[in-house]
């Protein structure tokens, strides 16, 4: 059966032809220290794989083909097995998995999650469905973007409000469970600039879909504009702007039951707006952060991610009220 | 009674006792699951063709892949399994019957019950008020705590779920006492344990498994029921409690529940292919005992399930290593099947391309499973396509490649007709272009980043992605024009079929020495056995004479009971009581289940 072979072709094909486009979410584009030593021990296990996957299925292929049934062929002689080749393949495989097995176990206590005392440190919270950031060396609350200096230890300490997700940035590293009232850790060192998404990966819900985030790698001097920018006081609005009848309409409608704005709002429940309008992204990385996408949220977010706590406003909101809110968030930049 | 006249009619189905009809029920009901848990399946490729699929919105979505799962696990394949084990353990151990046959009666009602129990889910929603047809499970086959709390998931949905898996845990339970004591006590004379057939110590091991696993998800479930209708907080973090608890149960069931589900394909292959190779199998005392060491380190490597939760580096190693270990006494089976081929005279019938695909394709799924059994590449790879396509290489191209193996070869044995060979061709090469089609891709896709159990995915994840998706898509339609065509297949040969007399295939072993389908006694003589191969001439032994056409003397067998069945119909009644919020319903469901259990021990004798 030669054409079993020629199937594998295809997909194989197929995959390269695939791999053309860029892919923002990629495992085989490391780009940390802690994403690095994962390619690597995978690429030695793939290797080793892929050597034992063609001979096996080579054996079985001249099996099947050289000893297949021919008109007036004698039986068979029947063998009921050898004992020196029952421990040659149980030793082979067990040789191999030796050559798997230690890099593994370097890797595990390598990438252990401990970064140096001087890490920049970020606390992941998991929330359905919206991470939020806190960078308790700053005193920055923000959400569903986590920005980093390239080059600078990270460590990420990771829990959940509600139930079980995972944060996971495959171009920084491996994924790490978000479990309400544990813990966890990872930590890497960023190596190159960089706009690098992520998701989700532990289903967690309605939306687990739609829980998207985005680690932003900055040079030194962005990281530290940034930090300024972060650590002020929401951005004021001019006196009889459309954004300050937005502030106005936000500070007595439902919004600030669950969102903080620094010195207006203390709600906790949604993510923190003081600078969302810095922020590329809304609705943990589902829309780019433009009017359009901003109008539509406010107006109708159970409509764009299904089982938002969001729900639409009663009585509903005009279209006056919504692009006063649109432009009271984007100038809290 | 001499040979009783073989019983018509719906009502002899429903009271019949013999192992053979109970096998044939429980295949044409996990067979119909089989066909509900693809059409799951071909929703949820659809809507992934290609990105921000509309088919079916968010909730649908995770109602499909949690009942997909679920069915494909406790409805289709397990039963699956049990149907051969029904029809064929007893026969290749030469007994009349299992040890308890109402009790056989009674695990399948059981399964039907609660497969259509869980499934009532998808059309009942009015009755609860849901606004939507649908209330069917949606928390994911592995149902993680604290998602699955009443606080998250406050629907019935996930009632349905817990509920229903506890009915069909007492299947299990009681068909796998049933058939170990069956095994180490209805043997034939001269049948010592190591001449048993293969498929019957896979059989046996998997039996075993089933018995200390699903105590423990049982004890998971249990729980789950008490934090979601009587308020206590075994899972609720702000009691004290850890959601994580919920993983180690699950997975400590979960994990041996894989080779529960593998270990009876590889029984079957382990027949097929020395029928076919005209040799014995290779090696049988080493692949009963690297079957047996399966078993036995399927208990040590749960938590490989669970790398990303941040165990520590020392558990993330020894659970690591565990697992990479198991893969030596699987590769030893492997080796021993392919030394099995080799050198015999091959008969390429459709049960042994299955049986051959199954050897190929497990390779793959083996090899992809050793990538992460190592917990650093598993954190990039857990909870992606990559792991969809391992667990579809190992079940698919696996147990249900077996599982078909053992269809094409056991179903003259169970309906007297062979399946059509043609047919069977075409079967097996749409099924095996299909399933590469369909699951070789999603190694790409999770490796470039795509989760699973995500509902939609943005067209930013990449365009390779959205054209490796679609290529699976086809890939799954593929297949399932296949299983139309094995569909036909059974249709088309139920009458029109060749006659397959008592062995078509020249098989070594006691089941083919008998008329196809068997008579209700089976063994007009119950055979002695002299050797593992008894039907085949060795060197030390004749082949053995089958038993005559008609027995010597009147055989007694069982006449058939309804108590299985009013006892099996207490345990949905009893579990609509907490979804009803109904307490004179659990009265009468266990008023159902102690009369039937009264009326099944004080039934009288009949002879």
């Amino acid at each position: 059966m030669p054409s079993r072979y020629r199937l594998w072709l295809l997909p194989v094909a197929l995959a390269f032809w695939g791999c053309a486009g860029p892919f923002p979410q990629s495992t085989l584009h490391p780009r940390s220290d802690f994403a690095r030593a994962i390619d690597q021990l995978f690429t030695g296990i793939f290797w080793w794989a892929l050597g034992v996957f063609v001979v096996v299925e080579m054996i079985l292929l001249v099996a099947i083909i050289r000893f297949r049934h021919r008109e007036g062929k004698p039986a068979p002689k029947p063998m009921h097995g050898h004992t020196v080749m029952e421990i040659a393949w149980t030793l082979a495989p067990a040789v191999i998995l030796v050559f798997v097995a230690v890099p593994t176990v370097r890797t595990i206590f390598a990438t252990a999650g401990e970064a140096p005392p001087d890490a920049l440190q970020v606390e992941v919270i998991g929330h359905q469905w919206w991470w939020e950031y806190r960078y308790p060396d700053f005193g920055i609350v923000t959400a569903n973007e986590m920005r980093v200096p390239v080059g600078k230890p990270v460590q990420v300490s990771i829990t959940s409000a509600d139930v079980i997700h995972s944060f996971w940035a495959p171009a920084l590293g491996g994924k790490r469970d978000a479990i309400p009232g544990q813990m966890t850790r990872i930590a890497f060192r960023a190596d190159s600039v960089g706009d690098y998404s992520g998701q989700c990966a532990e289903f967690c819900g309605a939306s687990h879909a739609n829980m998207r985030l985005r680690v932003l790698v900055q040079s030194d001097s962005g990281f530290a504009a940034w930090v300024r920018q972060e650590g002020g006081g929401a951005a004021p609005q001019a006196e009889g702007s459309l954004a300050e009848r937005g502030r106005q309409l936000f500070a007595r409608s439902a919004c600030i039951a669950c969102h903080v704005v620094e010195g207006v709002s203390q709600g906790i429940i949604g993510p923190n707006l003081t600078h969302v309008g810095g922020r590329t992204t809304i609705a943990a990385g589902l829309f780019p952060n433009d009017s359009a996408h901003l109008a539509r949220w406010i107006a109708d977010a159970p409509s764009l991610k299904p089982g938002s706590l969001m729900t639409r406003m009663a009585p509903p909101l005009t279209d006056a009220d919504v692009a006063a809110l649109v432009a009271y968030l984007q100038s809290l930049k | 009674m001499s040979g009783p006249p073989e019983a018509r009619g719906l009502r002899s189905w429903l009271l019949t006792t013999d192992h053979k009809r109970i096998g044939l029920l429980y295949f044409w009901t996990a067979l119909a699951f089989f066909l509900v848990g693809g059409l799951e399946a071909l929703v949820i490729r659809l809507q992934l063709a290609q990105p921000n699929g509309r088919l079916v919105g968010a909730e649908t979505f995770n109602q499909l892949f949690t009942m997909h799962a679920t069915t494909m696990v406790f409805l289709a394949l397990m039963p699956l399994s049990a149907s051969f084990f029904n029809y064929i353990v007893p026969l290749q151990i030469g007994a009349r019957d299992v040890v308890f046959p109402r009790l056989n009666a009674f695990s399948y009602w059981v399964f039907l019950l609660g497969g259509l129990f869980m499934n009532a889910s998808w059309f009942v929603g009015p009755l609860f008020g849901a606004g939507t047809l649908s209330v069917a499970p949606d928390g994911g086959w592995f149902g993680y705590a604290n998602l699955t709390s009443r606080q998250y998931s406050p629907g019935p949905n996930i009632d349905f779920w817990v509920l229903g898996l506890q009915i069909l845990g007492i299947s299990s339970l009681a068909a796998a006492f049933n058939f170990i004591v069956t095994i180490l006590n209805l043997r034939a004379p001269g049948l010592k344990m190591m001449r048993l057939p293969t498929f019957t110590w896979m059989t046996l091991v998997t039996q075993f498994l089933i018995i200390t696993a699903f105590p423990v998800i049982t004890v998971g479930l249990v729980f789950l029921v008490f934090d979601r209708f009587f308020g206590t907080h075994f899972y609720v973090v702000q009691a004290g409690g850890t959601p994580v608890l919920w993983q180690h149960l699950f997975w400590l069931f979960g994990h041996p529940e894989v080779y529960i589900l593998i270990l009876p394909a590889m029984g079957i292959v382990s027949e097929v292919l020395p029928t076919f190779a005209r040799k014995p199998l290779f090696g049988y005392t080493v692949v009963v005992y690297s079957g047996v060491l399966i078993g036995f380190m399927g208990w040590g490597v749960w938590s490989h399930h669970m790398f990303s939760v941040g165990l520590g580096p020392i558990a993330d190693s020894v659970f690591g290593a565990t697992t990479m270990l198991i893969a030596v006494p699987t590769g030893v089976k492997i080796f021993n099947w392919i030394a099995t081929l080799w050198g015999g005279d091959i008969r390429g019938t459709t049960a042994l391309h299955f049986a051959v695909g199954f050897i190929a394709m497990f390779i793959i799924g083996g090899l992809s499973g050793v990538s992460h059994a190592s917990p650093p590449a598993d954190l990039q790879q857990t909870d992606t396509y990559y792991v969809v396509a391992h667990i579809h290489y190992v079940l698919f191209g696996g147990t249900i490649f077996g599982l078909f193996a053992g269809m094409y070869y056991w179903w003259p044995k169970m309906t007297g007709r062979l399946l059509n060979e043609a047919l069977g061709k075409v079967h097996f090469w749409l099924t095996f272009i299909g399933m590469n089609l369909a699951f070789f891709p999603m190694h790409f896709i999770g490796l470039l980043g795509m989760p699973r159990r995500i509902y939609t995915y943005a067209p930013d994840l990449g365009a390779g992605i959205a054209q490796l998706n679609l290529v699976s898509t086809i890939g799954a339609l593929l297949i399932g024009v296949a299983t139309l065509v094995f569909v036909w297949n059974m249709w088309r040969t139920r009458r029109h079929g060749q006659a397959a007399g008592n062995d078509p295939w020249g098989g070594a072993t006691l089941e083919w020495s008998i008329p196809s389908p068997p008579p209700v006694y089976n063994f007009s003589v119950i055979p002695t056995v002299e050797s593992r191969l008894p039907r085949w001439k060795s060197e030390h032994h004749a082949a053995m004479r089958d038993p005559p056409a008609a027995p010597p003397a009147p055989i007694h067998v069982p006449g058939g009971s309804m108590w299985p069945l009013v006892t099996a119909l207490g345990l949905p009644v009893l579990a609509l009581a907490p979804l009803a919020h109904a307490l004179w319903l659990a009265f009468l469901g266990a008023a159902i289940l102690l009369i039937g259990i009264y009326r099944w021990a004080f039934e009288p004798f009949e002879v």
